[in-house]
């Protein structure tokens, strides 16, 4: 157990950490140089595109350290956004280490301190890597100061590399042996394996990712899962090489791999504990939690018959995501589909460009909603997602909405244009925090649905990309909450409905309004969009019809071409879903949920 | 399909002397070849027997037709005669460049039997024809008129063209006025269309002027449907005007309502039950096929159920009359009325249609929307 090693990295977004994870992995040999292909951590399309790492990773490397023995560095990789911080902390749990990873030219930035506050709390060793050292933008001695006065750690503690360059790559991997502590426990115990990750293999199940604290586990064993008293019988235990190497046994210390007949990822809980169910553990390990989506929304097939392919594609995604929720919905405006959950509106986003990339499915999404709180007249307290369910107003006694804890680290010189949008957001009870020459850290209660309606672009517009941001969820607050509808040609388009507090109300309905009179193409009448709360109507725009549109002359020559022209624009009209008489492109729906940067 | 419906016979003059910048129309000007291209049209004519008989119309169109002497167009009409079963009183069109034409050589196509002359006009603004590339002047096209009169032509079609960039109302109604001063019994008053094969189209695309906005184009319109219909014209047609229905083209009717027609002549379509084709667009081609014994056909096309519901649809809400909701049910079995119901009750609302008698009928401002109508 003294020759394991177990660590993260963790850094705020395009930091680099994993061409820092690659650089570690080619070092340590596991792979031929010829077969090295870059970022293997980040093994989907839409992680390399976005460069962000949306599911935790694990790897086990063999090292031979300068002190000549062999070590096994298990590399637990992270999700790198805020949607994911409860994936980030099962993780760090995981762990007895980390590596703060900084980059030399941007310095300290929001999530990286939210990162260093997660292993401060799992008790970690922490040792900062200031990154990309080669930039010719690079400041050192800046981001040592900052490893002092922002972070509070020892900036002679500090490692410098460039993991693009493969600089000063050797020191960190003997830093990890010699720094980090090796992980503790009985391997004689009573079963403790915390589960950090599940993936789903379409030949074996789900595969349970795990770090074993107490305990050895090996086939045979039948285990307990301690959340919900599930027990399955475990079939394979290994460890993550590039590929899965099955093994005898996962003992106290060892990250690894369990097959147990688990069927699907969401009957596998990230966080819980798995122990024998003959001889369990006193209790289970700590900071256990439940997937709680934040963030919902409708998805619709754009074509009524794609619906059944949906509903599959939904069906094979879930298997791999277990913070995915959804069940079925219906809008009279857009037709069948599925109500879903999401941990943020990144997580949304990906859910969209995955169901439409990988099962080749045009879909609409409806406005994203937060979870609301009402008490009724009739004392009950029912939460609404889903504007669809909005109460009627009579019967409404409060409402309530749930408020986050912003940070925002910036330079000081965007201070007030922040402090102003944050106003804006309705946050209150501001702190501030000068952390160093320059920079400040501000810190907001604001409600979630401002969050994630447009306020990380407008954020990173104002800061020039120099901010950065994090949130977490702390509770419901009283909030004067209407139902906003939209209107076309005095049609309900219920997919655009909106629950928002009374004072965005107007200028959250007109944005609206505008934006479809952007997207909606000219048509033979007069198309007024409207938003209204109820029978009152609180903003409108109108498209004009176009006029005149004729083709001069039609003899025998021209029938064949024009009706081919038709037929296309035919096509064209049967991809938009009419409502009210009026043709509306998906880009318009789209486009009332896209933030806008402009203002 | 309506088999007791007459035919029409489309022939295409592939020749003018000049090319003008705007027309995509198939015209060679190898003048010389006329003889040789007119050996091919008569052997053409006896490929198809009586396949389309009878006929009630015959169109020569172009091209310029009145290149043709008087005895080619004679031969011409006495080929047609030959091949096919004409019925006594058809209406037989030559279309004309004013140019080309004086008293004597009308009198003589009147006594071959045409019976209704198109005199390409254009514009009587010296600037507009020469914008347009016109090889007459204001001077030739007054004249052509008034010979045409003259020579004893009871049926005469003027065509206009508006919408010239820089050109304004006033100007345009200086034209209308002084065509309608010569009660033509025919009016066809055509918006410019850049045509994206031709010199003009690619100027347009080049940038190298503006052109009427839609609003302008709109009031072009409306405002010569309204003076031309105050000034005795019934508006029959997106672009033609005739003083009382039965000066309207009977001719190009057949190609609104899916009447037979068959077109003779290099880039001539024809048209018959669900098939359309379409002979080849080279002057060349044309007499190597039609010599060599086969069929001139470039290619031809049969209709689904669909495009001709869609055809009838855009076709028959170019005209006034519209389209009657009952033939329309049993020639290409749709019940527009059950089956679009409420789109047809908004565009009635909205004043872009109207239903009557059985009709669906375009309004003046629906008419000046007809390709979208048809989308619905």
């Amino acid at each position: 157990m003294k020759h394991i090693r177990n660590f993260s990295i963790i850094a705020h977004i395009d930091h680099g950490k994993s061409t820092l994870a690659d650089r570690l992995i080619q070092y340590a040999g596991v792979i031929e140089e010829r077969k090295f292909k870059d970022q293997i951590l980040d093994s989907m399309d839409i992680e390399r595109e976005r460069g962000i790492t949306i599911k935790s990773q694990a790897i086990t490397l063999p090292y031979h350290a300068s002190d000549g023995e062999e070590y096994v560095l298990n590399l637990i990789d992270t999700p790198g956004h805020v949607d994911f911080s409860y994936e980030v902390s099962r993780s760090l749990a995981s762990c007895e280490g980390v590596l703060l990873l900084i980059d030399a030219a941007q310095g300290v930035q929001a999530q990286t301190i939210a990162n260093l506050y997660l292993a401060m709390e799992n008790n970690l060793e922490i040792i900062p890597v200031i990154n990309k050292i080669d930039l010719p933008t690079a400041d050192v001695d800046r981001v040592l100061d900052q490893i002092d006065s922002e972070l509070g750690l020892d900036p002679f503690g500090a490692l410098k590399c460039s993991a693009k360059e493969g600089i000063g790559i050797e020191e960190i991997l003997e830093a990890i042996v010699h720094r980090i502590p090796p992980p503790k426990g009985d391997p004689e115990g009573p079963l403790a394996a915390l589960i950090f990750d599940a993936q789903y293999d379409p030949f074996r199940g789900t595969v349970i990712h795990c770090r074993v604290f107490d305990g050895t586990v090996k086939p045979g064993d039948l285990v307990r899962f301690m959340s919900n008293q599930a027990t399955y019988k475990v079939e394979e235990v290994g460890r993550f090489l590039l590929s899965r190497e099955k093994r005898e046994s996962l003992s106290a210390g060892e990250v690894g791999y369990i097959f147990a007949g688990v069927k699907t990822v969401s009957d596998v809980h990230i966080g819980d504990t798995i122990t024998f169910d003959e001889r369990p553990c006193e209790k289970p390990l700590s900071g256990f939690k439940e997937f709680k989506p934040v963030v919902f929304s409708s998805i619709y097939p754009i074509a009524p018959e794609d619906y059944e392919d949906l509903a599959v594609a939904l069906e094979k995604y879930k298997l791999n995501d277990a913070a995915f929720v959804y069940q079925k919905d219906s809008s009279i405006a857009l037709g069948q589909g599925f109500r879903c959950g999401f941990l943020g509106l990144l997580h949304l986003e990906i859910v969209q460009e995955r169901v439409e990339r990988e099962y080749d499915l045009s879909i609409i999404l409806s406005v994203p909603s937060v979870r609301y709180r009402f008490t009724l007249k009739d004392g009950s307290t029912p939460f609404v997602d889903n504007p669809a369910y909005y109460p009627d107003p009579i019967s409404i006694e409060k409402g309530e909405e749930p408020y986050i804890r912003a940070t925002l680290l910036m330079p000081e010189r965007y201070l007030g244009a922040v402090i102003k949008l944050c106003m804006e957001k309705r946050g209150e009870k501001s702190k501030l925090n000068y952390l160093g020459p320059g920079r400040v850290e501000l810190i907001y209660e604001m409600p979630l649905a401002e969050v994630i309606y447009d306020f990380y672009d407008r954020f990173k517009s104002i800061t020039q990309g120099y901010g950065s941001f994090d949130y977490e969820v702390l509770d419901y607050r009283e909030s004067n909450l209407v139902l906003v509808d939209i209107l076309v040609n005095g049609e309900k388009v219920d997919a655009l409905s909106q629950i928002v507090n009374r004072d965005q109300a107007r200028p959250r309905a007109l944005r609206a309004c505008e934006r479809l009179k952007e997207e909606i193409p000219r048509q033979m009448y007069k198309i007024a969009i409207q938003g209204a709360i109820g029978g009152e109507i609180i903003a409108r725009t109108t498209i004009s019809p176009f006029r005149k549109d004729v083709t001069a002359k039609c003899y025998g020559g021209d029938i064949t071409r024009k009706r081919k022209l038709l037929e296309k624009q035919k096509k064209g009209k049967k991809r938009m879903k009419t409502i009210g008489s009026v043709s509306i492109p998906q880009s318009a729906f789209l486009a009332v949920l896209k933030s806008d940067t402009d203002n | 399909m309506d088999s007791a419906k007459n035919s029409g016979l489309y022939i295409h003059i592939p020749f003018c002397l000049s090319k003008c910048p705007y027309c995509d129309f198939y015209s060679s000007t190898s003048i010389p070849s006329i003889p040789d291209f007119l050996d091919a049209l008569f052997k053409e004519m006896e490929r198809y027997g009586h396949r389309f008989d009878p006929f009630d119309t015959v169109y020569l169109g172009g091209g310029t037709p009145s290149l043709l002497s008087p005895k080619q167009l004679e031969d011409i009409l006495m080929n047609g005669r030959k091949n096919f079963h004409l019925i006594s009183n058809a209406e037989i069109t030559l279309e004309a460049n004013p140019a080309d034409l004086n008293q004597s050589l009308l009198e003589s196509i009147l006594e071959i039997g045409f019976n209704r002359i198109n005199i390409g006009i254009q514009s009587f603004d010296e600037k507009v024809l020469d914008f347009l590339g016109r090889r007459h002047s204001v001077r030739q096209a007054i004249s052509a008129i008034e010979a045409s009169r003259k020579a004893g032509f009871h049926n005469i079609g003027l065509d206009l063209i508006y919408g010239i960039p820089g050109q304004d109302m006033a100007s345009w109604f200086d034209t209308l006025k002084q065509a309608v001063a010569f009660s033509p019994e025919h009016l066809s008053c055509y918006q410019l269309t850049f045509e994206p094969k031709t010199p003009l189209g690619r100027r347009f695309q080049a940038g190298e002027f503006s052109v009427p906005g839609e609003e302008l184009q709109y009031e072009f319109f409306m405002k010569t449907s309204q003076f031309l219909e105050h000034a005795g014209y019934i508006h029959y047609e997106v672009s033609n005007f005739a003083r009382g229905m039965e000066y309207s083209s009977r001719h190009n009717q057949k190609y609104w309502d899916h009447s037979p027609y068959l077109g003779l002549g290099p880039a001539a379509h024809s048209f018959q039950g669900n098939q359309r084709w379409w002979n080849h667009r080279s002057l060349d081609q044309y007499l190597a096929s039609v010599h060599a014994g086969n069929p001139p056909v470039l290619e031809t096309e049969s209709l689904t159920k669909e495009q001709f519901q869609l055809e009838a649809l855009y076709l028959g809400l170019r005209t006034k009359k519209g389209i009657s909701l009952q033939d329309f049910k049993v020639r290409y079995g749709l019940d527009l009325l059950c089956a679009k119901q409420n789109i047809l009750e908004k565009l009635e609302e909205e004043g872009l249609i109207s239903i009557q008698d059985g009709r669906l009928h375009p309004t003046p401002t629906g008419l000046a929307i007809t390709d979208s109508l048809a989308l619905i």
